[in-house]
């Protein structure tokens, strides 16, 4: 038998289990709520014309290259076994294109972000690991091994399909052509340069000899240690360009940094004046329906060229002060007494 | 200890017939009969693993799991790697397992607290104290009193009587009575005679184990002869040996093979409508992914043919369409998986029991006076508490104390009982602080007796003639019994606590029932021992609603005494007390008012020449054979007449506390309760009035009491027409349709008015028949109160069951003791009392308490969090798996239907185990609209949840129609903002990883800012939670995506350099930030839109309280006040037959009485008119102490009486 006012089993009297935690309780109050659209409303606006004149300050030049039309320069490089076709766009311009100015090369209807594309690579491979040169993972299935079994590296899907059509430009200054050096140096990422690639360490002092045993991607017409035989730190699985086709896009439309235009005559753009881009056409995208294309920009703080925000910022902002004025109106008609309670 | 709720062990073979030979072990064991020893618990240690795993892959969720894994590893349609999967579904099965072994590992402990229990085992002669596991079929054990029953025996000697003994069968049946049991002669006849004990070789042939404990069938075979064994000579395992100094018993079932064993099915498992719900929804997710899926894959097809197949340059494909776009539909399936909630079902849980613990824990449902505090024994129906549309109460011990005290009275034309204050007039309520009546005077008064109007006593001291003919009646008319264990120290043993009360409030105003034999009543008058020469009983019974004795004084007078209905006497009045009978009735009105339960007392004097020729009538008609009870009531008639009025008592039902103002609280929240008692018609109605249930103000209470199905159907029609004159007969049936079956639901019918209806069992009985529950059903909820008396506890369960068939409703039964145990199992939710009457009610429910006024905390407040944070959890969770899912939809157009993914993998794995777990769960662990005062200030608040208003199917579909459109947002502002775009630095910005990470963060913060609009209580924890999660959603991102983790597995730590390339991008966070805003203003201007237009009583009190900003008001504490009723306020709970026990000679005379006393406790078998005990107390609290239990004396009467044929 328990003693009489014996509480032995009498619970705490904390804030946590008596459920009395002190706490904010914000309501969506008409003095809160109104404002604060009327506040996020301006906000929005500003931040919107802001970003949408910067927007507009960016210069784009872009030109599909694919020569479908019959009277497009690529037009005969089109045709299939055509091998070592160049063709010619030329342009003029009329001012200054600011500069730094970037070079990108664009693919349409080319589904780099389709699942088993995607994984149709081997990440230990391109950390320079030799061990896995020999035995490709499955994942590079059709492009782990050649007809004749010999492991290919670096393997894959994404790596055989490589980008490899290349640019020169031109200015034309009284008929005469002067070429406008272009700069393939930092055109990936730091970190896929500096981290997530590597290439595999020399064997003998012969960096190509880490790659014996191993035949290259059957569409490449060299392999990976002779993508750059000028420059050894942009060669193998560092090559800028091997870089940035590797890290894929995310939708089938995509564009790619090809050079940047930041050297000599051209530090400061492009003068105006007329120009002549020189194509090396070897990538075939007819096939799927594809089409590539070449631009020109350059960039602001918001990077390159994109009026979306701005336009969305502006059009949510405007609801937002719309709606302010909408809620204070239904507040004053509808606004309930609590005497309802 | 418990044996029920658990589990039994499996069949053996099938036994036909079972042979025992006593004291022969070798004999026995050819049988391979079960040991003693049970085992309730599922797993060991080697076995646990395997058998736990299997069942709970049985489940649906688990099971899919299972089977998504199986997916994954087929590299065809691997759309995602295994661990995704696997660290969720590990998650989840290792948090069941923990539980399910504890769970074990507390069967585990009890089984072996079970099997070590020692009971005296006779081997070899001997008594030696051995484990209940090792007792053996066959085995002679000796059990001592208040010892468990090891296994099913057959008793063989007792050192009682008539080797009798007493159990209790509480653990088996839920009776809380002390039932006998008898040994055979032959075997009693050992007694306790070791040698022969151990030389008893009887053979018993019996029935096979089984589960019917009401049967028993055997022979036992010795010495040649052969005698049948029933059911009174088996003691049951689970029954509790009382008041048996001894008993010797032979074991014939042990362990798994006992009755108990066999009978302990898995006890039912309640689900909550939410569960229901969930059931239904989860099968539509399949319906939805698969519809999602088909469609993908359809896309897949078409894409594969029109553009797919000439990407084949780059992607060389092997396989055809067809194959490709099957492949695709099961690869959808992987990566769709979330929307299907696994993590859902043990989030559930955890918030239930957190839930749990809040009430466990809550100081306001604590009773200091039995130092209980409330408990909830089910962790898994919390929210349901927020649901309760009906509550069926039991009466007696829930919402009354079961305690009765003389209150108030009336003697010729007097009234005594309130305390008037001298300067104003006015009544003064009686409260503890009030000085009590000093009965210091009287030696023999009961202590605990209070009494507050001094001028009553004055009167008994100033020897007023009426008011000691008052006492003296009440001292003399009844059929108490009083035991003097030490002088003065008087116990009175009362069949109905109405009477105890009576004869109590005598003994303290000086007229004290001292003893009775069967001719004589002793009493002391005012310090006068007087011994009164009973003549006759003229007993109780429900239609003459009087009793009466006839008495011889000292004196030689001769004096009829009669208690009884008012109006039964009033009719029995000698005309000269019409005007006393007026000012009586004015008093008796104003008792009734106050809901108290009154009896008219009244007197005459009788002649003696009548009186010896009434007799010798009386004598004859008492032997006649034929029209007995006929000839018997008229004599009593002729004799009951021409009374004189002495006045009326008022005894209070003491209430429990508070349970008026609860019920007021639940009525205003829309709650009916429902009153089901075993109790009388008339007690029932009164405390119907006087806990507010039935008012005066009430349009009509209809009373239902026929005795032909037809006049019940009639009644039930023509109350359901008075209060609606134009229902339709069709049309109330609205079927609803939920997988499948199509049960019948019966509408809410609107009545202007109140009205109440009062059944009893009888026409009950009728009414629950099949063909006329709806015509009950239909009447009974258009009443706002409905009390059914005299019912069994089957009929209890019974109209449970029927709300529960036609009402969508949820239903909560509420009692104390073992008739209500039925009712609690069968409502949705069930709770017990606890501290009262046995603990059987308590143990079959799913909350407990000491109080009935608990229960509106439990509701208001618990229950109305409860639900309210599961649903907000519920539509919160599938808003943040559907939008997460839907984004993986919406890319599927741009990716070529390959099954791609959106986000990274890490994510995948961690988005609901890591970045949004925390967040919702202290949501709905802490949030509160409202805090508790507000609760209980404003009981509208619990409607909400009546209609199911938080979460529905309805509510599901605004989640995905929400969630649709966050997903739209979510993945086409990242594509249009990265579009053809660049970094500040003119690099890629555009690719997939990126567009990864930009989606998900914006997905993460989008979700985050989403469960702080849904949060309206932000404690210290939420916002650590919320802020927690965000911080380590920035930090886990980071941290994956170093280039240490993509040395340690470069494939799956891929995205290594990602996060710090994109999130120093400004337009991501320009962008994070318009999506999180773009999601979330709709909901906000919504939320704003309809708080304003069509405001709920949520918004509305919450407006209050935020303009208030102060706590609520404590809850008033409005005493009920109730003036001038034409209601008779008679109740009175006494039982027919008992008078002539009391003149029993043989009763009387059993000498075993004195040895184990009269203490008030335990029911009486024979005689159950209120099934309830009469364990009355004036004051006390303390009711049937469960320790002690005696047999009465009227149960020990009954055992003699039924033994000796």
């Amino acid at each position: 038998m328990k003693n009489e006012g014996e509480t032995t089993e009498r619970p705490d009297n904390t804030a946590f289990t008596q459920q009395r935690l002190p706490a904010w309780q914000p309501i969506l109050s008409a003095g809160i709520i109104i404002p604060g659209f009327l506040l996020i409303g301006l906000a929005f606006i500003g931040i919107g014309v802001g970003l949408f004149l910067t927007s507009q300050t960016i210069q784009v030049l872009e030109w599909d290259y694919t020569g479908i039309a019959k009277d497009s320069p690529c037009f005969s490089c089109t045709i299939p076994n055509t091998p070592n076709c160049t063709c010619e766009i030329t342009f003029a311009l009329s001012e200054l294109f600011k500069g730094p100015i970037f070079f990108y090369y664009g693919l349409s209807n080319y589904y780099q972000n389709f699942r088993r594309y995607g994984v149709s690579k081997d990440y230990n491979q391109l950390t320079g690991d030799t061990q896995y040169f020999k035995s490709p993972q499955n994942f590079c299935f059709p492009f782990d091994f050649d007809s004749k079994k010999n492991p290919i590296v670096p393997c894959g899907a994404i790596a055989n399909s490589m980008f490899n059509d290349t640019f020169e430009l031109y200015q034309i200054i009284n008929g005469t052509k002067k070429q406008v050096p272009l700069d393939g140096k930092g055109i990936s990422w730091w970190t896929d340069y500096n981290l997530k690639y590597r290439n595999p360490v020399p064997v003998d002092g012969s960096f190509p000899k880490a790659f014996d045993g191993t035949v290259k991607p059957i569409n490449w017409p060299k392999p990976a240690y002779e993508l750059d035989l000028t420059d050894q730190n942009n060669n193998g699985f560092l090559n800028q360009d091997f870089l940035v086709w590797m890290r894929r896009s995310a939708l089938p439309d995509f564009r790619k940094l090809y050079r940047r235009i930041t050297e000599g005559d051209y530090s400061g753009g492009l003068p105006a004046g007329n120009y002549s881009l020189t194509v090396h056409y070897n990538y075939p995208v007819m096939s799927f329906d594809g089409k590539k294309k070449v631009v020109f920009s350059n960039v602001s703080w918001m990077g390159g060229k994109n009026d979306f925000l701005g336009i969305a910022y502006l059009v949510v902002g405007s609801l937002c002060v719309v709606m302010s004025v909408v809620m204070l109106i239904v507040y004053a008609k509808f606004k309930f007494s609590d005497d309802d309670v | 200890m418990s044996f029920f709720g658990l589990d039994c062990t499996r069949n053996r073979e099938r036994e036909v017939e079972r042979k025992i030979r006593a004291n022969d072990r070798e004999y026995n064991s050819s049988f391979r009969y079960a040991t003693n020893s049970i085992k309730t618990s599922k797993y060991n240690p080697f076995t646990f693993l395997p058998l736990n795993l299997f069942e709970q892959f049985q489940r649906i969720a688990n099971a899919y799991f299972l089977f998504l894994l199986t997916l994954q590893v087929i590299p065809a349609i691997s759309s995602l790697p295994w661990f995704t999967t696997v660290f969720p579904l590990v998650l989840v099965l290792t948090v069941t397992a923990a539980k399910d072994a504890i769970d074990d590992i507390n069967r585990h402990r009890s089984d072996r607290q079970v099997n070590n229990r020692k009971v005296n085992v006779l081997i070899n002669g001997k008594l030696i104290s051995e484990k209940w596991m090792n007792v053996q079929v066959g085995d002679i054990i000796k059990l001592e009193n208040n010892q468990f029953v090891t296994a099913d025996l057959l008793l063989l000697s007792s050192s009682e009587p008539l080797h009798l003994i007493y159990i209790e069968t509480a653990e088996l049946d839920g009776e809380t009575n002390l039932k006998v049991k008898q040994a055979l002669t032959v075997t009693g006849d050992m007694g306790d005679n070791l040698e022969a004990l151990a030389a008893f070789n009887g053979e018993v042939c019996c029935e096979p184990p089984n589960n019917r404990l009401d049967r028993f069938t055997g022979t036992l075979t010795f010495d040649t002869q052969k005698y049948s064994l029933d059911n009174e000579r088996v003691l049951l395992r689970g029954c509790t040996l009382r008041n048996t100094d001894w008993c010797f018993g032979l074991v014939l079932f042990a362990g798994p093979e006992t009755k108990l064993m066999q009978n302990c099915g898995k006890s039912t498992f309640k689900r909550t409508s939410i569960d229901r719900l969930m059931n239904v929804l989860v099968l539509f997710i399949f319906g939805l992914l698969a519809l999602m899926c088909i469609i993908l894959a359809v896309g897949n097809g078409i894409w594969e043919h029109q553009t797919g197949s000439k990407f084949n340059a780059f992607l060389p494909r092997k396989e055809n369409i067809a194959f490709s776009a099957f492949l695709t539909f099961w690869s959808y399936i992987i990566i769709l998986n979330t929307v299907v909630p696994i993590s859902l079902y043990v989030s559930m849980e955890v918030i239930r029991l957190g839930n749990s613990y809040y009430i466990n824990w809550d100081r306001n449902m604590y009773d200091a006076r039995t130092d209980t505090p409330a408990e909830a024994r089910t962790t898994t129906l919390n929210e349901e508490l927020g649901q309760i549309k009906y509550i069926f109460s039991d009466k007696t011990g829930t919402l009354t104390q079961n305690i009765m005290t003389f209150n108030k009275c009336s003697i010729n034309g007097k009234s005594y009982g309130d305390v008037i204050d001298h300067y104003s007039g006015q009544r003064v309520e009686i409260t503890e602080e009030l000085a009590r009546v000093d009965f210091s005077f009287n030696r023999l008064a009961d202590p605990k007796f209070l009494f507050y109007d001094h001028s009553l006593v004055e009167a008994v001291k100033l020897e007023l003639p009426d008011v000691h003919a008052f006492f003296r009646l009440l001292a003399l008319c009844h059929t108490v019994m009083a035991e003097e264990k030490k002088e003065g120290e008087l116990v009175y043993q009362a069949q109905s606590p109405d009477e105890g009360a009576l004869v109590t409030a005598a003994r303290n105003f000086g007229f004290v029932f001292r003893s009775r034999s069967p001719e004589t009543v002793t009493i002391e008058e005012m310090g006068i021992q007087r011994s009164y020469e009973l003549l006759a009983i003229l007993d109780f019974d429900n239609v003459r609603k009087r009793m009466s004795v006839i008495v011889r004084n000292p004196e030689g007078k001769l004096s009829l005494y009669c208690k009884g209905a008012d109006t039964i006497i009033y009719e029995r009045l000698h005309p000269s007390c019409n005007k006393l009978m007026k000012v009586t009735t004015e008093h008796l009105n104003e008792f009734a008012g106050e809901g108290l339960r009154t009896l008219v007392l009244a007197y005459k004097d009788l002649d003696e020449e009548y009186f010896s020729e009434w007799k010798q009538r009386h004598h004859e008609s008492s032997v006649a054979m034929d029209e007995r009870e006929e000839k018997l009531d008229k004599l009593y008639e002729e004799i009951e007449k021409d009374m004189m009025l002495i006045g009326a008592t008022a005894i209070e039902d003491k209430l429990q506390d508070g349970v008026a103002q609860t019920i007021e609280q639940l009525a205003k929240a829309e709650i009916k309760i429902w009153v089901l008692t075993g109790d009388k018609q008339e007690t029932a109605e009164n405390i119907g009035y006087s806990c507010s249930l039935l008012r005066e103000e009430m349009n009509d209470v209809f009373i239902v009491t026929s005795n032909s199905p037809e006049e019940v159907r009639q009644e039930l029609r023509d109350a359901r027409l008075k209060m609606c004159p134009d229902t339709e007969q069709d049309q109330f049936l609205i079927p609803e349709i939920i997988l499948g079956n199509t049960p019948k639901v019966v509408q809410d019918e609107n009545v202007n008015g109140d009205y109440g209806l009062v059944i009893n069992g009888h026409s009950l009985a009728f009414a629950l028949e099949s063909n006329m529950e709806l015509e009950l059903l239909r009447t009974a909820c258009m009443c706002k109160t409905v009390i059914c008396c005299r019912v069994t506890p089957l009929q209890k369960a019974q109209v449970v069951e029927l709300v529960k068939k036609y009402k969508k409703a949820v239903t909560l039964a509420i009692g104390d003791g073992a008739n209500d145990v039925s009712m609690i199992k069968a409502a949705h939710i069930g709770v017990g009392i606890s501290g009262q009457e046995g603990m059987q009610a308590v143990l079959s429910s799913d909350f407990s308490f000491a109080q009935f006024r608990f229960l509106q905390r439990l509701l208001l407040v618990h229950g109305r969090w409860s639900y309210l944070r599961m649903c907000k959890f519920l539509r919160y969770f599938f808003y943040k798996n559907f939008t997460f899912t839907f984004v993986h939809f919406w890319y599927a157009f741009f990716c070529g239907f390959s099954a791609q993914t959106v986000y990274d993998e890490g994510f995948i794995t961690l988005y609901n185990l890591v970045y949004t777990a925390l967040p919702v769960l202290g949501m709905s662990l802490f949030d509160q609209d409202v805090n508790d005062r507000w609760s209980l200030e404003i009981p509208q608040l619990y409607v909400p949840g009546q209609l199911s208003q938080y979460f529905s199917k309805r509510a599901f579909m605004m989640c995905a129609l929400h969630s649709c459109y966050s997903s739209l947002v979510l993945f086409f502002v990242p594509y249009a903002a990265t579009y053809d775009t660049a970094r500040d630095d003119g690099r890629d910005g555009a690719d997939y990883q990126s567009f990864a990470l930009i989606t998900q963060t914006c997905l993460t913060v989008t979700v985050c800012v989403q469960l702080g609009l849904d949060l309206s209580y932000w404690t210290v924890v939420n916002h650590l939670y919320v802020w927690g999660s965000l911080g380590m959603f920035f930090l886990l991102t980071f941290t994956m995506y170093t280039d240490g983790l993509f040395r340690l597995r470069p494939s799956s730590f891929a995205f290594v350099g990602t996060a710090r390339n994109c999130l120093n991008q400004p337009n991501v966070w320009l962008t994070v930030a318009l999506t999180a805003l773009l999601c979330v203003l709709p909901v906000v201007a919504y939320r704003f839109f309809s708080s304003q237009i069509y405001p709920t009583i949520n918004d509305k009190v919450r407006y209050k309280v935020c303009k208030m900003k102060e706590p609520a008001p404590r809850p008033r504490h409005t005493r009920l006040i109730r003036r001038s009723t034409r209601r008779s306020g008679y109740a009175f709970s006494h039982a027919q037959g008992y008078g002539d026990l009391v003149t029993s000679r043989r009763f009387l005379r059993r000498p075993a009485l004195v040895s184990t006393g009269f203490t008030p406790t335990g029911r009486s078998p024979g005689f159950k008119p209120t099934g309830r005990s009469a364990g009355y107390s004036p004051v006390g609290r303390e009711q049937n102490p469960k320790q002690k239990v005696e047999p009465t004396s009227l149960q020990m009467f009954r055992a003699v009486k039924d033994s000796s044929y």
